[in-house]
């Protein structure tokens, strides 16, 4: 019997040779040898035994009555599970919480979620598989009291070995070597646990890594955690800046180039604007003022006509409707899905008359609701960036048209049509 | 070295008799002839030479990387035209050649082809470090690499969720499945090998080497019931990889096909891109198991004729290839789509002609050498045709991208494209990471899959009461 190839320390002399017997190992020649052996084994009604090989033999698993791992079972639930799993995650990002319009495709279809759906498959399947066989064959296990035995290392280059354990209750030394030497066992072994009741311990520096690093580990979340609780006046630390911080000035910032210190530069002195519309010298067309009160009716310019009805009804289905709604009365696809979401946005209803008539737009003047609509009011903003004056006019129009129409009677409908409606 | 082993070969001479101590010092030399590559005290001087090569390559592509990074993507070629152009050449390119890694270690596998078990490890290590690379190119290409994360579907303070209708996004989990189970595969694989190599140094007093191995091998024992799992379970795996290798091309092969434009927007793509990929993917196998071969005495386990059935594989789907290029010719004209018709005559005799005679000189007429028994069975030439294969392969995925792109819907829209130095380096620098890996990988793991050689051995069956 030897003892671990490695360790030629000095056994201490009030040790016994050898620790607890194991069990014993027998060396066959060829392949076909182990096969018959191991099946003499089976018959002769061991359970606690093994064979070892340097590669898969075929017939073996017959021979030793090895029974139909249940692996597959685990990777068809692996598998099914990345199906319904893959499925239910595009579902739910896509469908349910972030619904997202992509050129008017639905959000929920079937094939266009099929390829994910598929990798997921294959990806759970795979970990399952791969995760399964080493659970099943209970590995990692990088010690094993067979590893004792000298011989037992060329189990990965040439040799092949039926080791039978010793808790058989089968196993009795004397009648199992004859059993394994009738078989035709080149030589038996038998391998003893190690008599070092230490050696059953994790060594000291295994253990010390062990704790040092887990500790070692921790420091990043007590860290994260010190963070979390408490306050700091430092900025965050940008690992990537992603253009956060620009070398540039923003409007209304100070500069020290300038005599001023301001970073804003103003129109130089007598400088003349090359299209004299800019020049905005008709208050009434671009400001809706008059004389410094807002105007009433319409800049002169314009004609009030079907066209300009349609123009400004065009324009407002475009700018307005995402928060008034088509019909102006305010809820538009915004406010209908933050209230959805259980927020509120309040939008004014454009077409209302019942409220105090300081507040309602029925009754400002033209030129307020067209200055609202190019400067903005509370949470709007100014569309004069993207509405030219002429539309913005014309959107004032169809406001005018969308309240007369909200609040009229029959007796507003001409005469020869009122039968119709009724 | 020996010639009493037989390697890969199917039990064919019926030996009844074995002497004893025959089979398993068959069995002794096997593990030798692959275990000395990494036992060997020194390495070979060509494969320091080599290293050194692959490590300054790399670090050429590093500083491409460097570059890039911190000044953005501008500084490659790509224009708002030709909006993808070396970065997606190279990655469908990469992703290409890993393919024949997993058809080699999974179709041949369940199709019985016994001759694969001599190439497979090394194959399987190519798919490997082949997406490795692959990967790197889209991930930089986002531009800001450090947000790919996003593409991962986490609950964030955005309330943002990834579009999971999107091509690419599909490409996001076919890649990354792919490289898990290429990586579980190979080590799946590995393990009894790893355990031959942990017995061997042990034995040999490398106790730090020897712990190494011992942990990566996970205490394996060759026991029947693990082998039994195992086995299944490789099987399995098998199983799962091939639908996985043929969706994963057709994955990448979506991101150009559900698109609008001329020359991308067909439905030929998936198969013929995966006949691409297997086409190429044979051709890098053979680079580099050919010198490999050579260089580390394995030609009696690598044989003539391993080689010669994948210069068929390369002849077959390089003639599905250009069978394929055939085909979009005929549809552009036969769709009567002037759009078409237009995309497939610029490819071939406008501004990018060069590549598209490189691509179907290097695809098409070059395997057809391959018909000749005398050229299969000389090593050294179809080393050449497959360096010629390689390059081709890369031009049909220059071509696809950069002269669709280049000459779009839109003539005001025209443009040409160059690469600079940038892009250059970085493919470059690809190719030094892969070799590197190769080249450690050569070195330290079982390149043989030892285990699965000595099972197809006829001495595998020796003893046995028939």
């Amino acid at each position: 019997m030897s003892t671990t190839e490695h360790h030629d320390d000095p056994v201490e002399p009030v040790l016994p040779e050898h620790g607890d017997l194991y069990g014993v190992l027998a060396e066959y020649d060829t392949p076909g040898e182990l096969v018959e052996a191991a099946r003499k084994v089976r018959d002769a009604g061991y359970t606690e035994f093994d064979c070892y090989s340097p590669f898969p033999v075929h017939g073996i698993d017959e021979a030793m009555g090895i029974k139909r791992t249940i692996l597959p079972l685990l990777i068809f639930g692996g598998g099914f599970a990345g199906t319904v799993g893959g499925l239910f995650l595009e579902w739910y990002c896509n469908a349910y919480r972030w619904g997202w319009n992509i050129s008017g495709k639905p959000t929920w279809s079937i094939p266009a979620n099929i390829p994910i759906g598929f990798e997921t498959t294959i990806l759970l399947s795979v970990l399952t598989t791969f995760f399964g066989v080493w659970m099943l064959n209970k590995l990692p296990q990088v010690w094993h009291p067979f590893f004792r035995s000298d011989k037992f290392a060329k189990v990965t280059d040439d040799s092949f070995f039926i080791g039978i354990e010793a808790k058989d209750r089968r196993f009795d030394v004397e009648a199992t070597e004859k059993l394994l030497k009738d078989a035709g066992a080149l030589e038996i072994e038998k391998v003893y646990l190690d008599p070092d009741p230490a050696k059953k311990k994790l060594p000291k520096w295994i253990m010390a890594f062990i704790v040092s690093s887990t500790a070692f580990a921790l420091v990043p979340l007590v860290i994260a955690a010190k963070a979390r609780n408490s306050k700091s006046s430092e900025p965050h630390i940008h690992i990537f800046p992603d253009m956060d911080f620009q070398p540039k000035y923003k409007s209304d910032q100070a500069m020290d180039l300038f005599s001023d210190e301001r970073e804003n530069r103003g129109e130089l002195d007598g400088t003349v604007s090359r299209d004299p519309a800019s020049l905005k010298a008709d208050e009434a067309f671009y400001y809706g003022l008059d004389n410094g009160a807002w105007i009433t009716g319409f800049p002169k310019q314009l004609d009030i006509d079907q066209r300009l009805m349609d123009r400004g009804k065009s324009r407002f289905n475009i700018y307005c409707t995402p928060c008034h709604g088509y019909d102006g009365q305010g809820m538009g696809a915004v406010p209908t899905r933050v209230a959805r979401g259980g927020g509120t946005w309040s939008v004014r209803d454009l077409t209302d008359n019942s409220k105090p008539p300081s507040h309602a737009v029925i009754t400002m003047p033209n030129g307020q609701l067209f200055n609202t609509i190019s400067n903005g009011y509370a949470t709007m903003m100014g569309y004069a960036g993207q509405i030219p004056h002429r539309d913005r006019w014309a959107i004032v129009l169809y406001v005018r048209a969308l309240e007369r129409a909200h609040n009229a009677s029959i007796d507003d409908v001409p005469a020869d049509q009122q039968k119709g409606i009724r | 070295m020996s010639t009493e082993t037989t390697a890969g070969e199917p039990a064919a001479e019926h030996h009844d008799e074995w002497k004893p101590g025959e089979a398993r010092a068959a069995f002794r030399q096997v593990t030798k002839d692959v275990a000395w590559v990494s036992e060997a005290p020194k390495p070979h001087k060509l494969w320091v030479a080599l290293l050194g090569i692959a490590l300054i390559l790399f670090a050429i592509g590093v500083y491409s990387i460097y570059v890039l990074v911190t000044t953005g993507i501008g500084v490659w070629g790509n224009s708002n035209t030709v909006c993808w152009a070396w970065d997606i050449t190279n990655f469908v390119w990469w992703i290409g050649i890993g393919h024949a890694g997993t058809l080699i270690s999974a179709v041949l596998f369940l199709t019985r082809q016994q001759w694969r078990t001599s190439i497979a490890r090394s194959a399987e290590a190519m798919t490997i470090f082949a997406v490795m690379c692959a990967g790197l190119f889209p991930l930089l290409h986002t531009g800001r690499p450090w947000l790919a994360w996003w593409m991962i579907p986490h609950p964030n303070d955005m309330g943002m969720w990834p579009q999971f209708r999107s091509p690419l996004m599909w490409d996001v989990f076919a890649v990354s499945t792919y490289m898990t189970t290429s990586i579980l595969f190979w080590f799946l694989g590995l393990v009894p090998d790893l355990a031959t190599y942990r017995d061997r140094c042990l034995a040999r007093g490398q106790t730090v080497r020897g712990i190494i191995y011992g942990i990566v091998s996970l205490g394996w024992r060759g026991s029947a019931r693990q082998w039994h799992r195992y086995e299944r379970a490789y099987l399995i795996l098998a199983g799962l990889s091939t639908p996985l290798v043929f969706s994963v091309h057709s994955v990448v092969s979506f991101d150009f096909a559900t698109s609008q434009l001329p020359g991308w927007h067909t439905t030929i793509f998936p198969p013929y891109f995966v006949a691409g990929a297997i086409f190429s993917g044979f051709a890098m196998v053979l680079t580099l198991m050919l010198p490999a071969r050579h260089l580390f005495n394995l030609k009696h386990i690598v044989k003539e004729s391993h080689i010669e059935a994948m210069c068929k594989i390369m002849l077959a789907t390089g003639s599905m290839v250009g069978l394929a290029y055939a085909t979009e010719f005929f549809i552009a004209w036969y769709s009567g789509n002037m759009y078409e018709k237009f995309a497939f005559i610029n490819r071939a005799f406008g501004p990018f002609w060069w590549s598209y005679f490189a691509m179907i000189f290097c695809n098409v007429v070059i395997p057809q050498a391959f018909w000749i028994k005398r050229v299969r069975t000389t090593p050294i030439l179809v080393f050449v045709l497959c360096i010629f294969i390689n390059i081709g392969m890369w031009f049909e995925r220059f071509v696809i991208i950069a002269t669709s792109l280049a000459r779009s819907f839109l003539p005001a829209q025209w443009s040409y494209y160059h690469p600079t130095r940038y892009d250059i380096g970085l493919f470059v620098g690809t190719i030094g990471l892969f070799f590197t890996l190769f080249l450690l990988f050569f070195r330290y793991v079982p390149v043989i899959a030892i285990s699965e050689v000595k099972g197809v051995m006829p001495e595998a069956h020796a003893g046995k009461k028939h």
